[in-house]
């Protein structure tokens, strides 16, 4: 095999190389290639696509491209925020790879200078109770996360975790962090000024992670995946949380030009992404780096993913004063280089030339590919294996529901993380559909934001147009519970092979799906991220676009909660007229052994953004004593939740038992409990269905299961997985 | 009224504890090298994962040189609160009895615990009575207390044990549930739960802000020089 | 001079990771395992062999609910890495 061909490029990409470069590139020069054109770090695939999303709104100070994107939250402030995903690392190292999928992402945010004030976690696994893998990558990965979340001291406050077979062979790890900043202190990562310094700081370079853009992200899972447990990187959240001081104070005291963190491809990337953003040249001398192994080459310094280290340019005079910041937070500072006009990545050692590159050539002239899409003539996913029979009723269906591990209490998970450090949690997980975190108090108020994470494979799978819409609505209407208005929106696009025609089409839908609803809905896509060929021998995933959606809401004293809290409050039923819950690409079908296929229902994005703000109003009122959204399981599993939650039972009658009408899922419901009175604000959207109290939950002529029985069975369905 | 909280590398709760004591009084954070306690009237050692809990949760932390000015202060009187890292370092610096085991479960957990209040003649709970319940949240993966049997049962003939889980509350298999521990002249304590994320309704109970406002009575009923200063 | 400071703990306190360690065996096929406990191994170079104990009672271990072993390689030896039956000095 070609020795391009081994680092992953293609014979077209290689001659476009080889003409770009007006020569053949040498062995350090290959290799910065192979990972600036990787599809990881390239976008070659996505980037087309991606150029689609809406990414422009009134309040927007930060769109794509930078390390994160930012909002306006009012106060002068800004909310730094994105998602990434870190999927391949952890298939191999879950643990590790889970903690320093978190350790990236908070670098991302207080590379713009923001300070990180909370993170969520979207993971997808094999189904744990047919997989001891499935179950051992949940419980290190859960452990990796609450391990570098907890050390660095920021608050995990929410996320998701689904178990689908699809994924057993490619798990998903995304990672969302969200940080605060005065917005005129927000910091870009372009370099500039001629003769600037190029400062290293953070940990020493070894060889962790190398090739782990190129070799992991961008290729397919297959056998050999137990020689790649060597490029699995090592985070340490004690050195982040010097790095991440010491950067909040160079920022601070002004001393930067530009700011970047390293991530995938290491120096390679960042030196290379900085220079290219602004029409510079960058000379680097590894010789300079601080290493932690003896003997490392010039490319593997180049490429190495060794963590928490940070890259940076400073003007001549600042040097001194930044290696003494960095030297007060006992952090490691180097200049290794310098800022040039040249236009050319030059790696360098001492006084030798080790490569030089055309900075444009890595990353404006990146390929782009079409997209050859084509909708799949065959079923993609085999049928799951049936868990319940049919003739159980629909107490026992419920039950199996609350029980089953996608929707059982995840308390087994998120206790496992801090989410309280910071002072600003106003709803913990399970409180709320959506986190809240408050900010400093305004006019005798708590503004806060709101945000929520969400997604899912199976209905995408049915449909990538509608099920990529429906997690944007998943998303707002989950702030919308909490009585928060949406910001700005990050996504991260987990998918297969998209060289394979109907992986294509699946991406191609989503993104369409994923645009329209955040232009209906007026939510920007402010920054995102890309993972794909998460496909192995036994298939893709399920095409798994996963939004992460940050609002605001003006008082978190009025923040909505999710269970019932007051015995004689009116519980009502708040639907769009075009909702049409159907058990296609459902809870219930999986369980009854359905494969996810089949038509999802059409949503009226205008009369959705128009309920949501509706529920976000009534919350707001302060009218709700709950609000909760009707998602996976239904109707009749939401009233369930909002019971447990609230620890209280209820008493309701439905139009219709059926269990299309109990258990069926589709965009455009909510449960909503409060004052009577306070349900004539929905006008012919709100039907009272019934009362909270008693120790049960009572659908008339349905079911009728005691409290007790549907908290513990709740408790339990995740939890014994995970003894 | 002056708190001063130390802040060590690592630390991850000093800025809550900070803000929970300005809402009593001042409050200043103390940098773990320096020699100065600033005048401070009560000392924090607050939670988080000082020195990456590197060796020992709080093995490294109790020899910064701040300690040794804490370990004064502590000896002439002066109130100090330990909360969950603070308390593995006080047990480790000696001026605490017992040691800070790992959870019996391994895990980390972050749960809203119900304390029964044992003692109230310490310096941090002269606020609450004999048997007040106080809701807080407990985070942490080394938390279960112990001490040899014989030294158990004089900390609960001094009236040493200052707090404890609720029946049903403990989950991390402390020796007979406690939660919290005193010196024995009641001026040093430690607990695991964080009393600092129990002062805001909004963000769950209020009932930690009891502790601070204990230390602040001790404070204005006794003037500076009998705390040695 | 290499030194091994080898720390484990108390016995009579409950040792949870052992038993987690101890239970996972058997799941994997190992049968006939007892009695496991997990501890630290602290490794350094020292010029004065004669303070090691007062560093692991002072920093190493925590006397209280630790047990602590120093080993040192035969002194003609240096370069041999000591197992645990040579020149081992047992305290506490």
């Amino acid at each position: 095999m070609r020795r391009h061909a081994e680092l992953g490029l293609t014979d077209f990409e290689f001659e476009r190389i080889v003409a770009l470069m007006g020569r053949e590139p040498n062995e350090v020069e290959l290799a910065v290639f192979s990972l600036m054109w990787s599809e990881h770090c390239g976008y070659k695939h996505s980037r087309k696509l991606l150029r689609t999303l809406p990414t422009e709104g009134p309040r927007v100070v930060m769109g794509p491209g930078e390390n994160a994107g930012a909002v306006d939250v009012g106060g002068g402030m800004a909310c730094a925020f994105k998602v990434e995903s870190h999927n391949h690392p952890s298939a191999v190292e879950p643990f590790q790879g889970a903690a320093t999928g978190v350790g990236g992402i908070l670098r991302d945010v207080f590379a713009v200078g923001a300070r990180p004030i909370a993170i969520l976690d979207s993971l997808r696994f094999g189904e744990p109770g047919a997989s001891a893998r499935s179950c051992y990558l949940l419980d290190r990965a859960v452990a990796g996360i609450g391990h570098y979340g907890n050390s660095i001291g920021v608050a995990t406050v929410g996320g998701e975790i689904y178990f689908e077979p699809a994924y057993e062979q490619n798990c998903l790890v995304n990672a969302m962090c969200l940080g605060l900043i005065e917005t005129e202190k927000l910091i870009r990562s372009a370099a500039a000024g001629v003769g600037n310094v190029v400062v290293l700081f953070g940990a020493r370079t070894g060889r962790d992670g190398i090739g782990g853009a190129s070799v992991l992200a961008s290729a397919e899972l297959g056998d050999q995946d137990a020689s790649k447990r060597p490029t699995v990187q090592i985070g340490d959240p004690f050195e982040e949380s010097r790095l991440l001081e010491c950067s909040l104070e160079l920022l601070d005291r002004g001393l930067l030009v530009a700011l970047q963190d390293l991530g995938a491809a290491g120096l390679t990337s960042s030196s290379a992404e900085m220079a290219a953003k602004g029409g510079v040249g960058v000379d680097l001398d590894v010789a300079r780096v601080p290493l932690r192994e003896a003997g490392m080459e010039p490319f593997e310094i180049m490429i190495s993913e060794s963590q928490e280290r940070m890259l940076c340019v400073v003007e001549p005079a600042r040097v001194d004063a930044v290696i003494a910041v960095c030297g007060k937070w006992e952090v490691n500072a180097t200049a290794i280089g310098k800022v040039t006009d040249t236009g050319r990545l030059r790696v360098l050692v001492g006084d030798e030339v080790a490569g030089d590159l055309p900075v444009t050539a890595l990353v404006d002239e990146c390929p782009a590919y079409d997209l050859e899409p084509a909708a799949p003539a065959t079923p993609l996913y085999p049928a799951p294996i049936r868990t319940l029979a049919d003739d159980g009723g629909p107490e026992a269906t419920l039950l199996a529901l609350l029980g089953s591990a996608n929707l059982a209490s995840r308390a087994p998970v998120f206790e496992q993380y801090d989410c309280l450090v910071g002072s600003r949690t106003a709803r913990r997980p399970a409180q709320a559909d959506a986190a809240v975190l408050m900010l400093d108090a305004a006019n005798g108020r708590r503004p806060a934001l709101a945000v929520s994470i969400d997604g899912n494979g199976r209905r995408v799978a049915c449909d990538p147009y509608r099920g990529a819409v429906e997690a944007v609505l998943e998303c707002s209407a989950n702030l919308a519970c909490v009585g928060a208005e949406p910001l700005g929106l990050t996504n991260c696009l987990n998918f297969g092979n998209p060289e394979k025609p109907h992986i294509a089409w699946q991406l191609t839908r989503a993104v369409a799906g994923l645009g329209d609803a955040c232009r209906a809905l007026g939510v920007p896509v402010v920054g995102g991220n890309v993972s794909l060929y998460n496909e192995g021998g036994e298939g893709p995933i399920l095409p798994t676009p996963v939004v992460g959606m940050v609002g605001e809401l003006p008082d978190a004293a009025r923040a909505g909660g999710l269970g019932f809290a007051q015995p004689g409050d009116t519980v009502a039923l708040i639907a769009a007229r075009g909702w049409a819950p159907s058990l296609t690409g459902s809870e219930l079908a999986k369980l009854h052994g359905a494969a996810p296929a089949g038509e999802l229902p059409a949503a009226d994005l205008g009369e959705l953004h128009a309920l949501h703000a509706a529920v976000r109003q009534a919350v707001r009122s302060g009218a709700l004593r709950s609000a909760h959204d009707v998602a996976e399981g239904g109707l009749a599993v939401a009233l369930a939740e909002c019971c447990i939650a609230g620890g209280r039972g209820a008493e309701v009658a439905l139009e219709a038992g059926s269990e299309a009408a109990l258990f069926g899922e589709g965009p455009g419901a909510f449960v909503v409990s409060g004052d009577h009175a306070a349900m004539a604000a929905f006008g012919a959207a709100a039907t009272a269905i019934g009362t909270v109290g008693g120790e049960a939950l009572r659908i008339a002529g349905v079911l009728d299961v005691p409290l007790d029985e549907l908290a513990r069975v709740h408790a339990d369905g995740l939890a014994h997985l995970m003894r | 009224m002056k708190f001063g909280v130390i802040q060590f590398p690592g630390s991850c709760d000093e800025r809550d504890a900070l803000h929970a004591a300005s809402l009593v009084g001042d409050a200043v954070l103390l940098w773990h090298r320096s020699h100065d306690l600033q005048g401070v009237d009560a000392v924090i050692v607050p939670g988080g994962f000082s020195y990456g809990d590197y060796l020992r949760a709080g093995a490294l932390a109790r020899f910064s040189p701040l300690m040794e000015e804490v370990e004064r202060f502590a000896r002439v009187g002066g109130p100090v609160l330990g909360i969950c890292n603070g308390f593995q370092v006080l047990c480790e610096s000696g001026l605490l009895p017992g040691a800070l085991l790992p959870n019996t479960s391994l895990r980390f957990v972050c749960r809203q615990v119900a304390l029964d209040v044992v003692d109230a003649t310490t310096k941090w709970t002269g606020a609450c009575a004999r048997g007040d319940r106080l809701s807080m949240p407990a985070k942490h993966q080394t938390g279960r207390y112990w001490a040899p049997d014989p030294v158990l049962d004089e900390l609960e003939a001094n009236d040493q044990v200052v707090l404890r889980y609720a029946t049903g509350n403990g989950f991390n298999g402390s020796a007979r549930d406690i939660a919290g521990v005193s010196n024995h002249a009641g001026n040093v304590v430690g607990l695991m739960p964080h009393p600092e994320h129990a002062v805001d309704p909004l963000t769950g109970s209020a009932d930690g802000l009891r502790l601070f406002e204990s230390a602040a009575l001790i404070a204005a009923a006794y003037p500076a020089d009998l705390l040695g200063k | 001079m290499r030194a091994r400071v080898l720390i484990r703990p108390k016995a009579g306190i409950l040792d949870p990771q052992g038993q987690a360690v101890e239970r996972a065996l058997p799941a994997l096929g190992f049968a006939g395992v007892r009695n496991v406990h997990i501890g630290r191994l602290v490794e350094l170079d020292v010029e004065d062999p004669a303070q090691l104990p007062a560093m692991c009672e002072q920093l190493l271990a925590n006397p209280l609910v630790e047990d602590y072993q120093i080993q040192r390689p035969d002194a003609d030896h240096p370069d041999q890495s000591a197992g645990p039956d040579d020149s081992a000095e047992v305290t506490r």
